[in-house]
C-alpha cells in the first residue's frame, strides 16, 4: 500500500484543496482574473495592490466568506461521517445517525416560525442539533444494555421525532412566506452565508476537528471492537463519548450555517477509504481535504450553473451518487 | 506471582463492564461460576478446559479487568485489580478475545501497531519506536512478509499470527488467550501450541482456554477443569487430566494413552447416543 502511487495521493490530497480554494475566485457571474485575486488578496498586506473597491468587495465580502463556508462544511461532513463510521463499525453510518440534521433542522424552523432574522435561525439550528444528539446519548446511557446498536437505534427514533416535528413545523407555518423558507432551509444552501455567520461557526468547527485530529489514530483501536479497545488500554465509552461530541459540534455548526446537506458524510470517506485506505490516522485527514474539495466544487456549479441558483443539497445528491456507484464499481472488490 | 485469583464469583445481575460496584450475587440463577482461585507465575502456562458455556470466557474477562467479579480478589503483582486502570492493566495483561468481528480491511502492521496502545499518550500516535517494536514482533512470529497485507483478507490461522504479534508489541507479562486454536487446521493447532510453548519459555505466563485436552498435555505444565461454574480439579497436567475427570467434565469415557516418548493423549470411546430415525 505505501508505495509510490500512496505518496502521490498524499500530494494530490494537500495540493488540490489549494488549488480550488485560488480558482473558486475566479468563478462567479463577475469575471475576475487570477492576476486581480492574486493582488486583491494581498491587498491587506501592502494596500498599493487594492485594484478596486469593487472587485475588493466581490472578493472579500462575497466570495471568500463563501468558499470559506463550503470548505468547512464540506470538511465537517466528511471528517465527521468519517469518524462515525468508525466508532459505530458501520461503513454505512453518516454524521446525521443521532439525530443531529432533524434536531438542527427543527431548530431552524422554529426560529423562522416565531422570529425569523437569521442569526437566530442559525443559533437555534445549532442549539437544536446539540440538543437531539444530548437526548439520543442520555436515553441510550440509561438503558442497562447501552451498546453501540441501542444508542444508533435511539439517534434513528430521535431523528424521526424530530423529522415529524420538522413537518408539524411546516404543516402550521405561513404558505405564502414561512412555509417556504423552512423548505429552502431544510434543502441546503450557501447562498445566504457571509463574514458574520461565517464567524460564529469557525470556532466550534475548528475545536471538532482538531479533537478528531489529534483522537484519530485511536479510532482504528475502536473501530475493532470495545473489548479489545479495554484490553489495549483504551477506554471504549470514553473516547466515543469525546468523539460523539467532536463530530456534534462540528456537523450542528455546519447545518446551522448550511441547513441540511446530505451525502457528503456517507460519501466522502468511502471515496477517502478507496484512494488511501481504512487507517483513520490518514484517512481523517484526507476525508477532510476530499470533502471541503468536493462541497467547494458543488457550491460553485450550485452559484455559476443556473441563473437562479440551485440548492446545494440537490446538488450534493445529484452529482454525487453517479461519482460514488462509478468509484464503487472497482473501489470495493477487496471488501466482503 | 503475576496473577493471584482468590475466591472469585461473577453473576450477570447487575453486572456490566463499567460496574465498579460489587454485590453480593445471591442471586443463584444468574451464577457464572464461583469459588474460582488459583495463581499464575513467570513461565507458566495455565490451560483452563470444561464443556461449552461453562463460564471460562466470562473467567478470562474478569482476569483481564473487561468484567469485575462480584466476589472475590484479583491481585496483579500483588496489587488488587481495581485498583489499575484500564491501560496499566494494559501494560501486564494482553488479550486476545475469541471470535474478533472485522469490520475495514486494515493492513496487517497497522494491526499490529494497536498492540503499542498502552504506550502512546493521548495526544500522540505511533513512532518509530513503535514501528520498530511492531516489526519485530511480526519478525518474531514469522510473518513479516504480510505486513502490507489486509487483514481481512488472512487464512484464520494467518490472522490469529496477527493477534499474536499484537499482543506481542504490547509488551505484557501475561497472555490471555481465548481458545487461541479454534477454527484452526490440525497443523496449524500445533504450530500454534509451539508458538505458545516457546513464548512461555521466553518468560512469559499465559492462560488459555481450549477444548482439547491434548492441548494441555501437550504445552501447559498446570490445567483447570471447569464445570458448572466451578474448578472441579486444579493442578498439573498429569495429575488433573484423568479418565474420571474428564467424564465429569463431558459425560464421555475417555482413555488416557501414552506413547513411546511418554506424552499422554486422550483417546475418547464412542458414546452410545441412541438415535430414533
Amino acid at each position: 500500500m505505501k508505495n509510490k502511487r500512496y505518496y502521490l495521493s498524499i500530494f494530490f490530497l494537500i495540493l488540490l484543496p489549494i488549488i480550488l480554494f485560488f480558482a473558486s475566485f475566479l468563478i462567479g457571474r463577475y469575471p475576475i482574473t487570477p492576476i486581480e485575486v492574486i493582488m486583491t488578496l494581498l491587498a491587506p498586506l501592502n494596500s498599493e495592490l487594492a485594484i478596486s473597491p469593487s472587485i475588493t468587495s466581490i472578493v472579500f465580502d462575497i466570495r471568500l466568506p463563501r468558499i470559506i463556508a463550503a470548505m468547512l462544511v464540506g470538511a465537517s461532513l466528511a471528517i465527521a461521517g468519517a469518524a462515525f463510521q468508525g466508532i459505530f463499525k458501520n461503513p454505512l453510518v453518516s454524521p446525521d445517525i443521532l439525530g443531529v440534521s432533524n434536531g438542527a433542522g427543527f431548530g431552524a424552523a422554529l426560529a423562522i416560525l416565531v422570529a425569523g432574522g437569521n442569526g437566530i435561525i442559525q443559533l437555534f439550528s445549532f442549539i437544536f442539533g446539540l440538543i437531539s444528539v444530548f437526548i439520543t446519548y442520555s436515553i441510550s446511557k440509561s438503558y442497562k444494555a447501552g451498546g453501540i446498536l441501542v444508542l444508533v437505534l435511539c439517534g434513528v427514533a430521535i431523528s424521526a421525532f424530530f423529522n415529524a416535528l420538522i413537518s408539524g413545523a411546516k404543516f402550521i407555518a405561513d404558505p405564502n412566506d414561512k412555509l417556504p423558507q423552512i423548505v429552502y432551509w431544510l434543502m441546503g444552501s450557501l447562498s445566504a452565508v457571509n463574514t458574520e455567520k461565517l464567524i460564529m461557526i469557525i470556532i466550534p468547527i475548528l475545536m471538532g476537528i482538531a479533537v478528531l485530529m489529534i483522537l484519530r489514530w485511536r479510532l482504528n483501536i475502536l473501530a475493532m471492537g470495545d473489548e479489545e479497545a479495554q484490553s489495549l488500554g483504551i477506554h471504549p465509552s470514553r473516547l466515543r463519548l469525546v468523539t460523539i461530541v467532536a463530530c456534534t459540534l462540528v456537523t450542528a455548526a455546519s447545518v446551522s450555517i448550511s441547513g441540511i446537506i446530505g451525502w457528503v458524510g456517507l460519501l466522502v470517506p468511502h471515496i477517502t477509504r478507496m484512494i488511501v485506505g481504512p487507517d483513520h490516522k490518514v484517512l481523517i485527514p484526507a476525508s477532510l481535504s476530499i470533502g471541503a474539495s468536493f462541497l467547494l466544487i458543488i457550491d460553485n456549479v450550485s452559484r455559476t450553473a443556473t441563473s437562479i441558483e440551485m440548492p446545494i443539497g440537490i446538488l450534493t445528491a445529484i452529482i454525487g451518487v453517479p461519482i460514488f456507484l462509478y468509484l464503487l464499481r472497482k473501489g470495493y472488490s477487496q471488501w466482503s | 506471582m503475576i496473577l493471584d485469583v482468590k475466591n472469585i464469583a461473577f453473576s450477570y445481575d447487575s453486572n456490566n463492564s463499567n460496574n465498579k460496584n460489587k454485590n453480593n450475587g445471591d442471586n443463584k440463577s444468574n451464577r457464572i461460576f464461583e469459588n474460582i482461585s488459583f495463581s499464575i507465575e513467570k513461565g507458566d502456562v495455565l490451560c483452563i478446559l470444561g464443556p461449552n458455556g461453562t463460564g471460562k470466557t466470562t473467567l478470562l474477562k474478569c482476569l483481564n479487568g473487561i468484567y469485575n467479579p462480584n466476589q472475590g480478589d484479583i491481585l496483579i503483582n500483588e496489587k488488587k485489580i481495581d485498583k489499575f486502570s484500564f491501560n496499566e492493566i494494559s501494560k501486564i495483561i494482553g488479550y486476545i478475545p475469541q471470535g474478533h468481528v472485522s469490520t475495514f480491511p486494515f493492513s496487517v502492521l497497522d494491526v499490529v501497531l494497536m498492540g503499542r496502545a498502552p504506550y502512546i499518550s493521548l495526544m500522540e500516535s505511533p513512532n518509530k519506536k513503535d514501528l520498530k517494536i511492531a516489526k519485530k514482533a511480526l519478525k518474531t512470529l514469522g510473518i513479516a512478509h504480510m505486513k502490507d497485507k489486509e487483514y481481512t483478507n488472512l487464512s484464520g490461522g494467518e490472522r490469529q499470527l496477527v493477534f499474536l504479534a499484537r499482543v506481542l508489541a504490547q509488551e505484557p507479562e501475561l497472555l490471555i488467550l481465548d481458545e487461541p486454536t479454534s477454527h484452526l487446521d490440525f497443523g496449524n493447532q500445533i504450530r500454534l501450541l509451539e508458538i505458545i510453548d516457546q513464548l512461555a519459555k521466553s518468560g512469559l505466563a499465559i492462560i488459555m482456554s481450549s477444548h482439547f485436552p491434548d492441548h494441555a498435555f501437550s504445552t501447559s505444565n498446570k490445567v483447570a477443569i471447569m464445570k458448572d461454574g466451578n474448578f472441579i480439579d486444579f493442578g498439573n497436567p498429569v495429575d488433573v487430566i484423568t479418565a474420571d475427570n474428564l467424564k465429569i467434565a463431558y459425560n464421555i469415557d475417555i482413555e488416557i494413552i501414552e506413547s513411546k516418548n511418554k506424552q499422554k493423549f486422550c483417546m475418547p470411546i464412542k458414546p452410545n447416543i441412541p438415535l430414533k430415525f
